[in-house]
Formats: structure tokens, sequence, C-alpha cells
């Protein structure tokens, strides 16, 4: 039954599904430090479901991508979380508006959905990895699950980058992946976006005292 | 039909899994005990336990009903049908037809049912207060293990415990992500179920943390001995199933005798390694508050669906 799904397949969707899993993790996880962290593994697992991908199909730009996943999202974007986490002095526990059981509800139900509306548009795909297509989905939006119900600054920028591991994995198991100018310029928009938030944190945080998001309602002009 | 190695097969496992089951909880509380750096208690220790309980008189409390005294009975049975369902050396077993995997989780939870009665019946606050609880734990695990079980029986194509077992042990090696959420949710649901560290500590007597030994204080005796038998037999049946569903290498096939006595020293082997990381478990995690612990089941739970959906969007297509 299982038998006509070759390996690197069943490889691309064992680490498909540790990306999903990680995603669950990460909107779970209560301390700042080990979200950090969880995004980094995410990260690894990407770069490595991208390397199968590129070693199965010999698309030679998917590695230049899987180095680049492994260079910025691995290293060097949780690197510069951690330097503005101890820079910011939080070691708070982070704050989320639902209680956690109920956001892995909602998670399994975004799931749910995610797999459901991308079932059609797979049996469309040739690629060896369409069947990731719909977990890619579903990291998608449990990023953006995160970022919804998380009201301190970090995790939602964790989030914003979780949402864009997400996209990622979508652009792989669909099409093999984006040229590489648009992957580049891409990355570049992630890295300045990270550093240009984290002017933002100490902003914030010099106006209000806190990291929290909801001191930012009261900046509306009445 | 019933094969005669069938029929020995089945005395076979039931004979071995009342004897294993104290040696099993032996094994692990001198795991726990090197890891934590204390001077060992005897491998055999389960078993003096259980004769000198067996010498003893019963003491019954005054109100105690008859509830009370057919329960460690009723729970004790359970476990050996437990035992008798769950293919731990071979998968020819007769009495298998009696319960596929859903009733399995039902024969479990006849048993919680009724221990919870009878920590009820006397009277005290405790009994109530750990029957309360169990049962708290319990209607929170069972969805869980149902998940998992539903994963597996998707995999097999049937409910049925020997079935599932026969067809992952017989496969070509496949990865199965859908295995892998469904083994972590089956170990929480496991920790949970036989009362371990990170939601109960089967060593303390500490009031306000305590489930199962909230449960069973009452008891003496003969009766006590039947309990504690009853939950080193339910350890036991919980650790053979895991092994059974993911790791089922060398559990022998229908009339095949000779691997049915090779199946006894894997069995043996796999065990001593699952007590020791299930002491490795119960160290290195801190107990949890009783209020972390719908939370902790809920993640078993999340983890069971997710098995499932993966199995649904990833191995389903041919």
């Amino acid at each position: 039954m299982n038998a006509a799904i070759p390996f690197s397949a069943q490889l691309i969707n064992l680490f498909a599904s540790v990306i999903l899993l990680l995603a669950f993790a990460m909107l779970a996880q209560r301390r700042v430090m080990a979200l950090v962290n969880l995004f980094a593994l995410q990260g690894l697992t990407l770069c490595l479901s991208t390397l199968v991908v590129a070693v199965t199909t010999g698309q030679t730009h998917l590695y230049w991508s899987a180095g680049l996943t492994l260079l910025l999202k691995a290293l060097l974007l949780p690197w510069i979380l951690h330097r503005l986490i101890r820079r910011l002095q939080v070691k708070w526990e982070v704050e989320s508006l639902i209680n956690i059981p109920a956001t892995m509800l909602v998670g399994i139900a975004l799931v749910i959905i995610a797999f459901n509306v991308t079932q059609p548009i797979s049996e469309l795909s040739s690629t060896i990895s369409r069947g990731t297509l719909g977990i890619a989905l579903a990291s998608v939006m449990l990023a953006f699950l995160m970022m919804i119900t998380r009201t301190k600054a970090i995790p939602q920028v964790v989030g914003f980058l979780a949402m864009e591991n997400g996209l990622f994995l979508a652009a792989t198991s669909a099409t093999y992946g984006m040229p590489m100018v648009v992957e580049l310029g891409i990355a570049l928009d992630v890295l300045i976006g990270v550093i240009i938030l984290g002017v933002f944190f100490f902003q914030i945080r010099d106006q209000f005292d806190s990291l929290d998001i909801r001191h930012m309602e009261k900046l509306k002009d009445n | 039909m019933i094969s005669v190695s069938g029929f020995l097969g089945q005395i076979f496992a039931i004979a071995l899994a009342l004897l294993l089951a104290p040696l099993l909880s032996g094994w692990v509380g001198q795991c726990r005990a090197w890891l934590q750096s204390r001077t060992a208690p005897p491998l055999l220790l389960p078993y003096y336990m259980l004769h000198k309980l067996f010498h003893k008189d019963v003491v019954l409390a005054h109100g105690a009903s008859s509830l009370f005294r057919a329960a460690p009975f009723i729970v004790f049975g359970c476990m050996v049908l437990a035992c008798a369902i769950i293919p731990s050396l071979s998968t020819d077993l007769p009495l298998a037809p009696a319960a596929d995997a859903i009733a399995l989780v039902g024969v479990f939870g006849l048993a919680r049912i009724f221990i919870s009665l009878a920590a009820m019946d006397v009277g005290t606050s405790f009994g109530s207060l750990g029957g309360r609880r169990e049962m708290l734990v319990g209607f929170l695990a069972e969805p869980a293990l149902l998940m998992v079980i539903f994963t597996l029986a998707m995999i097999a194509q049937s409910t049925s415990v020997a079935t599932i077992v026969e067809t992952l042990a017989h496969r070509e090696f496949v990865i199965f992500p859908s295995l892998a959420f469904a083994g972590i949710a089956f170990t929480m649901v496991s920790l949970a179920e036989n009362a371990r560290v990170p939601v109960d500590n089967p060593a303390t007597h500490l009031e306000l943390t305590m489930i199962h030994e909230a449960m069973i204080l009452e008891y003496s005796g003969r009766h006590l001995a039947l309990i504690e038998w009853a939950s080193s037999l339910k350890l036991y049946a919980y650790s053979c199933l895991g092994l059974a569903f993911f790791f089922p290498w060398g559990i022998a096939e229908r009339d095949n005798f000779m691997a049915l006595l090779a199946a006894i020293p894997l069995l043996l082997f796999k065990l001593a390694i699952g007590g020791f990381l299930l002491a490795g478990i119960e160290t290195v995690s801190a107990k949890m508050r009783i209020f972390r612990a719908p939370e902790f089941l809920g993640t078993a739970f999340l983890l069971a669906v997710l098995g499932l959906l993966v199995r649904l969007m990833l191995e389903s297509r041919v």
C-alpha cells in the first residue's frame, strides 16, 4: 500500500511532519528563549527537507536555498534574536490572550482546514513532495495564530519568521522553490525586517517600559 | 479454531504476565534508585511485598460495602484479561477475538471505574479525592489513547490488536511519520495511566499530590496485594502494548512454536530497556501540579490527532 512512495518522499514527509510538530511546540511554548530555539530547530529541519528535495531532483538552485536557509534561519536570525533578548533583558514568560490548550484546539481546527483546502491542489501537482503542501499551509496558519494570540513583541516577530518558514516549505513542495532572485530578495527582506524590528523593540520599551503590544493602542489620534 | 500451539501460547502469555509484572515494577524501581544515586532496593521487592500482604489479615472499614471487597478482584481480572489480549509473545491468541483495541481501552476503563467507586465507597475524604482525580486523568487520557489506536487501525485496516501487530511486524521498512506522533502520544498517556512521575508519584504518600495511592489507602491484606499486583500488571500491559505497536519485531506468528520460544528473551530484553527508559523519564521530569495534568494530556491528544491527520494527508495516497 505504501510501497509506491519512494524513500526520499518518505524522508520529506517525515521532515514536514517535524516542521508541523515544531509549529505546534512554538504555539504551546511559554518561554521566550525556548521559542527562539524552537524556531532555529524549525529552520534546520526546513534546510534538511530542502536538501533532500535537491538531492532527489538534482535542482542545483535548491542547494543554494538550503544553504541560505541554514545560514539565515538556523544560525543568524536566532543569534540576532538571542542577542536582542539578552540586551532587552526580557526573561518573562510569554503571555497569550487565550490559554494554551484552547490555542492548541484552534490549531488542530486550522490544520484540518489547511489539509482540506490543499487536498485538491496537491492532486494537481506532480512534484515528489506534493503531499507536504497541506503541512506548509498549516504551518503558515499556525504561525499566524501565534502572532494573533501573543501580546508581546518578540513572540510576534518569531511568529512572523515562522510564517516565512511555512511559505518557503510551500514553495519547495509545490514547485521546487522560487527563482533565485525572489528567494534572495525574501531572505534579505526578512533579515532587514528583523533588524528594523530589533530597533523598534528598543523604541517601544523606551516609550512604554514594556514590550506589550497592547500599549500601542493608546497611540490613536482622538 | 484453536490450535494447540495457540492454546499453549495463550496460557504461556498469561503466566508470563503474572510472573513478570512484579519483576518489571521492581526493575523500574531499581533503575530509578540507580539514576538518583540511592541504594537500590532488591529487584524482587514486589514479590516479597505480595508475599507479605497475602499473609496478612484484611482490615475492613465500618462502612465498607460488598463493592469495596469485590473491586480488587474485578480490577485484577480486568488486568489479566488485558494482558491476555495484548500480543506480547505471539499474535496467535485464542482470546484475542474477545476484545479489539477499542474494547481493550474499555477494559482499562472498567477497572478504573471500579477502583474509583471503591475509593469513594468508604467515605474518607482522601478516597473520594483520589477517585475524582483518577477520573479526571482517565477521561483525558482515554480519548488520546483511542486516537493513537485509530491511527494504527488505519494503517492495518483493522481494530483487532493481533491484526494490527501482525501488519506492523511484517511490512517492509517504511517511515511512518504518523507512527512517531502516535508513539509520543502513547508514551505520555502511559505515564499518566500508570501513575508515573509527571502526573503522579507512585512512591509518595504526600497527601496533596497523590492520586493512585489516595484511592487505595483503605485497603489492606490480600485486597491490597491484588491491587498492587494489578497495577504492576497494568504497567506490564501498557509496556507490552507499546512494544507490540511500535517495536513489533520478533513477535511470533501463527503456528510457529520455536519463534514463540525465541520471542521470550527478546521480550525480556525490550522490557528491560523500556523499564530503564521509563525510570529515566521519571528521573529527569518533575512532578506536575494536578492542574497541569489536563494540559499534559491535552498535548498527548493533540499529538495523536496530528498523527491521524498526517496519516490521512501524507500516507493515504497510493
